[in-house]
């Protein structure tokens, strides 16, 4: 019985920074993005989906209520250390009013356009969630996921 | 990839292909094309396909929840089919599940 070569990559980070112009159709562009520079930890193709799908719900705040469709950039910042992803998304728009409120399942300031769960899948999806906004001072959203066991 | 949605009428059953990406850019006009189709022709049933869909996040759960209410409100009845693994457990973390029957295939879906 062979013993198993292991890579030890103790204290190595890895970043990626990507700044794209708000609009709907970097979405996709977007939590591709992410999912491929998430690809060098090897997660499960359940895995990847959850990252974009909750890449895709960041994104899509900051375009529709971040810069209310309007002009702006999103910056996307993510890293990989040891098992962990994490990745920010952030803009400069106009900020949550109440950070808890906007948190709460089924909850939306445009409730004929979205379900208000944008939130609520980010949270299932990835390990942890930290939002940091404020009126006039823009949003930026922190989530961590550890792929694999 | 047609990003596109694609409706067929069956008698008074509309169906609605859904695309390969479900989220909130290919759901834009979704809402809009759906209200004229059913403002135009009399829809008992809504089906929705996701035989195409690879990816869907929350937006695709809000269109579906949109749709339903307005279904429900003229008695009429709202099923899906072909949801892949990945789909289906988008379906049940927005709810979905507990609202509207699940088929495997078109067939089922209209005459059940």
């Amino acid at each position: 019985m062979g013993q198993e070569k292991r890579e030890i990559n103790a204290g190595k980070r890895e970043v990626m920074n990507l700044r794209f112009e708000s609009r709907s159709e970097n979405e996709e562009f977007a939590r591709v993005v992410v999912a491929v520079f998430a690809s060098r930890m090897n997660p499960t193709l359940e895995e990847i989906d959850d990252i974009k799908t909750a890449i895709s719900e960041a994104v899509t705040n900051a375009v529709i209520h971040g810069y209310q469709n309007g002009d702006g950039i999103i910056v996307i910042e993510a890293a990989v250390e040891e098992n962990v992803l994490s990745v920010t998304v952030s803009d400069d728009g106009c900020g949550i009013q109440n950070v808890e409120k906007a948190m709460e399942p089924m909850y939306s300031t445009l409730p004929d356009e979205r379900s208000g769960m944008g939130f609520s899948f980010m949270e299932a999806f990835m390990d942890r969630i930290e939002v940091i906004s404020a009126p006039g001072k823009g949003t930026s959203v922190t989530m961590r996921k550890k792929i694999g066991r | 990839m047609d990003p596109s949605f694609i409706y067929e009428a069956k008698g008074h059953i509309l169906i609605i292909h859904m695309p390969a990406e479900l989220d909130h850019h290919n759901c834009r006009n979704l809402r809009y094309e759906t209200d004229l189709l059913m403002a135009e022709n009399y829809v008992s049933k809504l089906i929705f396909d996701f035989s195409r869909t690879t990816f869907m996040d929350s937006s695709g759960i809000g269109v579906l929840l949109n749709r339903y209410k307005q279904m429900k409100s003229s008695g009429g009845s709202v099923v899906f089919y072909g949801a892949s693994p990945q789909i289906r457990r988008i379906l049940k973390i927005g709810g979905m599940l507990t609202l509207m029957p699940q088929y495997d295939s078109k067939e089922e879906a209209i005459y059940r």
